[in-house]
């Protein structure tokens, strides 16, 4: 009997399973979920690895690890004095700059008093500068876009002396690998690699808007280094350090990268 | 020796092996019809290693990417003077534990962008090379489909035509997702080296525009996600078990069935159109 299947009105059937195809789904089902149990299980068992570490400067010691290979790869390979920091028009810059952190600003201070001293590295002999040694230097104004480590940002415009200015001036030894600056008192402290301290855009800086700094913002002289987040912008210097040895660095003690570069 | 074989799904648009046409032959001289099961290949091993190494990476991205947009948390959806979303209000602060991470949330985000970067492209890669990318690239005719199936998706229309392994809606999503993979690890290289990439950042608009663009595809892959997720629940365990075993059954109606076809059909092959040429022994 010959008749065209779609005249076929016959109910379909339970699909219907044959036994080598049930095998063959049994073994690849369970093989599959297996691998993804294990892998599953490997993913919990790493992530509890990776948080029973030890910390090391308030930050798990293995991301600390990829944290500053992360500085590496930018200090080597896409770090240049040459990326400057884009610059806008006067105009555009924040009226009054917004602060953030007043660490190591706790202590009076006077400008006649105050001293920019520069330490070379085996206790030699210390340079003191005073303000208007730093003041008779030539000014260099930068507005930029400065960046909060919080994830803010603000166009601000700053005056003051290029840091590699000062250390041509003062014949300092830059062949060092970093420069460590810390508040008279201290209590803040931060370092950077020796080529972010000679970066054209770097400021020891006395003055925003064009009129001298508040306390707020690190009177009488303060750090702008527009290629690292705020945190490295140490307010109110107090000492410059040359060293090979890292110096120690405030936020980055704290869990932070030290690198902090953008 | 001729058979029917009425299901066209997973048709050979590709030269990946798993796909490979077999012609079949057609016959209308049988009458009896039954429905078999076929095992049908689905995910590639590698596509399955790639979506489930990157599943967990992604909600670590997530999460530590929350941990710092808390530290300065100002995007709003308003209209005038009216805020229709915070981001975030304070119960998802307290819910996820989101608040005063932010050192934690940097290490583990500038960590982890490794194996998500890592993992995508080399996903990416795989795709192009092997072929897969002809079954997620959107077509022509994937917009009007999209549109058919999200009409049937929301119970307005109904809509049933498989043809290939992903219908338009998912060729459109499953792309998309990929350009957003793309453009994170862009606006988030922007926002990350805004200085020594400043071409990069430039050209997304700017800094804040940047970890703006970053911070709405993150809503993205978390409205992505949420889709997703139904859409798998919706579908059941014969297509969820594929993105485990790579496999699905599929039901197969089958004219004219002789013992002896089943000799030249391998286990797992794909059949393929019915206007098919008579078999040779080349198979």
């Amino acid at each position: 009997m010959q008749t065209s299947p779609k005249l076929n009105l016959t109910p379909k059937p339970a699909p219907s399973i044959t036994p080598e195809q049930q095998k063959t789904v049994n073994r690849r089902t369970f093989l599959g979920f297996a691998t993804l149990g294990l892998g599953a299980l490997s993913g919990v068992l790493g992530w509890n690895w990776l948080r029973s570490q030890p910390e090391k400067d308030g930050v798990y010691a293995p991301l600390r690890s990829v944290l500053e290979a992360n500085g590496s790869l930018n200090e080597n390979v896409l770090y240049s004095n040459t990326h400057l920091a884009p610059q806008y028009p006067r105009s555009m810059a924040a009226a009054d700059p917004r602060t953030n952190g007043e660490v190591g600003l706790d202590e009076e201070v006077e400008l006649d008093a105050w001293k920019l001293t520069i330490l070379p590295p085996k206790g030699g002999k210390s340079l003191e500068i005073s303000f208007a040694d730093i003041a008779a230097l030539p000014k260099t104004e930068l507005v930029f876009d400065f960046k909060c480590v919080e994830g803010w940002s603000e166009i601000q415009h700053w005056g003051g002396v290029r840091l590699s200015e000062v250390f041509r001036k003062y014949g300092i030894d830059t062949d060092f690998r970093y420069v460590g600056m810390a508040t008279p008192d201290k209590k803040y402290y931060v370092g950077l690699e020796m080529a972010s301290a000679l970066h054209p855009q770097t400021l020891l800086a006395y003055e925003s808007n064009g009129a001298e700094l508040s306390l707020e913002q690190g009177y009488p002289l303060r750090l702008i280094v527009p290629m690292k987040y705020g945190i490295k912008n140490i307010k109110r210097i107090g000492t410059i350090t040359l060293s090979n040895e890292r110096p120690p660095d405030y936020w980055a003690e704290q869990g932070y990268d030290y690198h902090a570069g953008l | 020796m001729f058979r029917t074989v009425r299901l066209e799904r997973f048709q050979a648009t590709t030269q990946n092996k798993h796909f490979r046409s077999y012609p079949l032959t057609l016959t209308t001289t049988q009458m009896e019809t039954i429905i078999e099961k076929r095992i049908v290949e689905k995910h590639p091993l590698a596509v399955r290693w790639f979506h489930w190494v990157n599943f967990p990476v992604l909600m670590v991205m997530i999460w530590s990417g929350l941990l710092i947009y808390w530290a300065n948390d100002i995007y709003e959806v308003t209209i005038g003077s009216t805020t229709l979303i915070k981001f975030f209000p304070k119960a998802v602060y307290d819910a996820l534990n989101l608040r005063a991470h932010l050192a934690d949330g940097m290490a583990y985000h500038f960590t982890f962008a490794w194996f998500f970067a890592v993992n995508g492209v080399l996903y990416v890669m795989y795709m192009l090379v092997s072929g897969e990318w002809r079954f997620i690239l959107p077509t022509k005719s994937s917009f009007g489909e999209a549109w058919r199936v999200l009409l049937n998706d929301l119970f307005i229309k109904k809509h049933h035509h498989p043809t290939t392994k992903f219908n338009g809606a998912q060729r459109i999503a499953y792309t998309s997702v990929i350009v957003m993979g793309a453009a994170s690890l862009l606006t988030g290289l922007a926002i990350y080296k805004p200085i020594q990439l400043s071409w990069l950042t430039a050209l997304l608009g700017g800094y804040e525009a940047a970890r703006l663009e970053h911070f709405c595809l993150t809503i993205g892959f978390c409205a992505f996600f949420l889709v997703h997720l139904l859409q798998v629940l919706r579908a059941g365990w014969n297509n969820f078990r594929a993105m485990v075993a790579g496999f699905e059954l599929e039901d197969v109606t089958v004219n004219a069935p002789d013992a002896s076809t089943e000799a030249v059909m391998p286990p797992g092959i794909i059949p393929t159109d019915s206007s098919a040429t008579p078999n040779t022994s080349s198979l």
